[in-house]
């Protein structure tokens, strides 16, 4: 047992951080992140998504973009392990991101399994380069948890088809330049026998964007709303009535691409029970705090060894557990407290709402509003619960109304 | 990087897991509590037979010279297998404390014979109600001779040997008496987990041998290495009440299906298998802190500790709640591991301590980096 890496690790890793070093600026702590211009009052959104898609293309050319995908599309060929390695060099430095990873970490590997020949040189390689963005147009009002029930109507004339409804909760659609897309394409089968798979320019007549504010202020992501969209039939996916497979092939992706809840963590509530004053004390002299302080440590420690757990899978060569499902549960819910225990101990001060980065009240109450938002995206707790329970402990699905009867007779969405 | 068990000791491990199958350890386990013996001396012989109770010790003193990572797996067996044996107190405790002396004569006398199951020892610290720490022992050592009063102490009746922590002018140290002594007095207590024997015992003017005398820390290292052996135990013990759990689950029909086919289940089943998981990884990180004798053992001790007493708390209790009204009888094992769980939780201090000792380890260490 031991934390070292292989001699062939070591030496990726040296050329991962050379290349780093050389071509951006080291972080001074692990706050001292990235700022777009934006924040400095020099820009706008548009800021930190230029500059991510140039850090991206600089990437591109010295060969670190899309490691994990073949050489031929744009990518490394890299080992899981390499990968592995490659983002704990990344992460020392101040760069940007957030833009590619539905792209890349999504719509890429569905596009090389079911892409023809053709368009995969055609699309995946200027993905890997960073300037074109995607977007995933899955979930509906009436179809989150439950994504095979969407409602978005496909129809095909001659080889064309034309696209009718509705798409929500779309990250990035708004600055998107390609999406892939889960329609019906028949709503007399069964539920996930209906379903057709296609990719799409964001830029085709019809689609309209309407950003969805969050509870964080944000707006982040859309409502996107078809109207007589065309897609040649060229740009499906696997087969008509095969999209669910394709669908799954996706979100197996997702899974692997989120990680960490980001926000306030142990550091941050330690350093504040610290600082704080209780009764004439700092906090962290209190019992009740110590025993929280001691619970969250022993969580933030058991997602880190569970990561390196299935970092020593990978480097083994095995394929690492679905321990992915743990650590967004535990991270997103350990957050959400830390955030509430953390403005609990600030008191008054914690009403007073804070906007400046560098303010600890702002971080802590920028958590408390972004926690929900991670507890649901990407397979809620409740969703990802039964993951555990089905793909790891191997028990039974629950018991299914809705699986062999024509689509059009089930019941869906909100009655109220 | 390899943060895992080596094949080595993941063969061992299966090794010792074949055992206690082959033996039945929970049906022994069940005879101890119900009957009137006070360990499985069959299954001590078997696991003696196998070595176990020499992997730690040097081969000059008569063992195999392994190391702690190999002891780490065959704690968790001994968990999984709730097994009615003094190991943990004869291994864990008083053969690490005299391995840890740097007294060559108590080794050369001792360590053979803890090696070859001769001898069971055992450490007897706790004094009154309350959590068991380095400086707060009332017996006393002086002059060869030791004197006070220990209670629940685990496996007191069993042991031939015991590590006795007391106060040595303003130190409290490690000292070694035998149990038939002149001036020992054992009293038999009746354990919460009666497949486990728990003693009182008197010490007056007994001879007494200096394992460590000259720091307070010798019962603090102690401690956290007792700790995180006892979390793989506790581990083990608590997959094998959420396996118990989910075969319960998939086997048992309501309501026309399988219970585990009901979210509320599913969900219990997920929430153990997390606390689980993230205990076991605990465990690993304190297994190579305890391995390397490393200066991040108090917190990875206290880490693994804390984590793995929640984990066997949650999956027992809930196994229970699987079960139904079944699992609250006597007749089924669940409350063997529920009994067991609330055993390893308060042996070598409770959880409100190890979290208050895991809070001020960080503190020094400026942890986590």
């Amino acid at each position: 047992m031991d934390f070292n890496d292989t001699a062939e690790e070591a030496k990726f890793r040296k050329e991962a951080s050379d290349w780093l070093s050389a071509n951006a600026e080291k972080k001074e702590h692990s706050r001292d992140v990235y700022r777009p211009a934006e924040m400095t009052g020099e820009g706008g959104e548009s800021s930190a998504l230029q500059d991510a898609k140039d850090w991206m293309t600089k990437k591109y050319e010295a060969g670190w973009a899309c490691l994990h995908w073949p050489k031929e599309y744009g990518g490394r060929d890299a080992t899981a392990i390499e990968r592995v390695i490659w983002a704990q060099e990344e992460s020392k430095y101040k760069v940007p991101g957030g833009f590619h990873e539905i792209g890349q970490g999504m719509a890429g590997p569905t596009m090389m399994l079911y892409a023809t020949e053709e368009q995969k040189k055609q699309y995946l390689p200027p993905m890997a380069k960073g300037q074109e963005i995607w977007c995933q147009l899955f979930s509906e009002p009436g179809a989150g948890s439950d994504l095979a029930g969407i409602k978005t109507k496909a129809e095909l004339d001659g080889d064309t088809w034309t696209i009718n409804g509705q798409k929500v909760w779309t990250s990035g659609a708004h600055y998107s330049d390609y999406a892939i897309l889960v329609t019906r394409s028949d709503f007399n089968a069964p539920k996930h026998k209906g379903l057709t798979y296609f990719f799409l320019d964001m830029k085709s007549p019809g689609i309209e964007v309407r950003p969805i504010r969050q509870i964080t202020g944000g707006a982040n992501f859309n409502e996107v709303y078809f109207t007589d969209v065309k897609i040649p039939d060229s740009q499906r996916l696997g087969e008509v009535g095969d999209g669910w497979k394709v669908a799954l092939t996706t979100l197996m992706n997702e899974r692997l691409a989120v990680g960490d809840a980001s926000g306030v963590d142990f550091q941050e509530i330690f350093e504040l029970t610290k600082e704080s004053d209780f009764n004439g004390e700092n906090a962290i002299s209190n019992g009740g705090v110590r025993e929280k302080l001691a619970d969250w440590y022993c969580e933030y420690a058991g997602l880190k060894y569970t990561k390196m757990r299935n970092i020593s899978a990978l480097s083994r060569g095995d394929t690492p557990g679905p321990d992915a499902s743990i650590t967004k549960i535990v991270s997103a819910n350990k957050l959400q407290d830390i955030a509430n225990f953390g403005m609990d101990l600030m008191d008054n001060a914690s009403i007073i709402k804070s906007d400046d980065k560098d303010d600890i009240r702002a971080l802590f109450q920028g958590s408390l509003l972004g926690a929900p938002l991670i507890r649901i995206a990407g397979g809620t707790d409740e969703i990802l619960r039964n993951i555990i329970a089905e793909q790891v402990l191997g028990m039974p699905q629950d018991v299914r109304v809705d699986k062999t009867v024509p689509f059009n007779e089930i019941p869906s969405g909100s009655k109220n | 990087m390899n943060f895992e068990f080596s094949d080595d000791q993941l063969v061992m491990k299966e090794e010792v897991r074949k055992l206690f199958e082959k033996e039945d350890s929970v049906k022994r386990n069940r005879n101890i509590l119900e009957g009137e013996e006070n360990f499985d001396k069959d299954l001590w012989n078997k696991v003696v037979e196998m070595g176990l109770t020499a992997i730690t010790i040097p081969e000059e003193h008569g063992g195999i010279g392994l190391g702690f990572l190999e002891l780490c797996v065959v704690a968790e067996e001994m968990g999984r297998a709730i097994a009615p044996i003094p190991y943990s107190s004869s291994v864990y405790l008083a053969t690490t404390a005299i391995i840890n002396s740097s007294n060559d004569d108590v080794k050369k006398e001792y360590l053979p014979k803890l090696a070859a199951g001769e001898m069971i020892g055992t450490f007897a610290h706790s004094e009154e109600l309350g959590t068991p720490t380095s400086d707060n022992a009332k017996t006393t050592f002086q002059n060869g001779k030791l004197s006070g009063d220990k209670i629940a102490v685990p496996d007191g009746d069993i042991a031939n040997l015991f590590v006795v922590s007391a106060k040595c002018g303003d130190k409290v140290g490690l000292f070694l008496v035998d149990a038939d002594s002149k001036g020992v007095e054992v009293s038999k207590a009746e354990c919460f987990d009666g497949s486990r024997s728990y003693a009182n015992i008197n010490f007056k003017d007994v001879d007494a041998k200096i394992i460590e005398d000259s720091s307070s820390e010798a019962i603090d290292k102690l401690l956290n290495q007792a700790a995180v052996l006892f979390a793989f135990e506790q581990v083990g013990g608590a997959e094998a009440s959420m396996n118990m759990a989910k075969e319960y689950a998939m086997g048992r029909y309501a309501f026309g299906r399988q219970i585990g086919s009901f979210q509320a289940i599913k969900h219990k089943l997920a929430d153990m298998y997390i606390s689980l998981t993230l205990a076991r990884s605990n465990c690993y990180f304190g297994a190579w802190a305890l391995g390397n004798d490393a200066p991040e053992l108090p917190v990875a001790a206290a880490t693994a500790r804390v984590s793995a007493t929640k984990a066997f708390y949650e999956c027992s209790k809930e196994n229970i709640q699987t079960h139904g009204g079944m699992g609250a009888t006597w007749e089924f094992d669940c409350h063997l591991f529920y009994r067991r769980a609330r055993l390893l939780s308060a042996n070598i201090g409770g959880q409100s301590l190890w979290k208050d000792k895991l809070v001020s380890s960080i503190e020094r260490s400026n942890l986590p980096q």
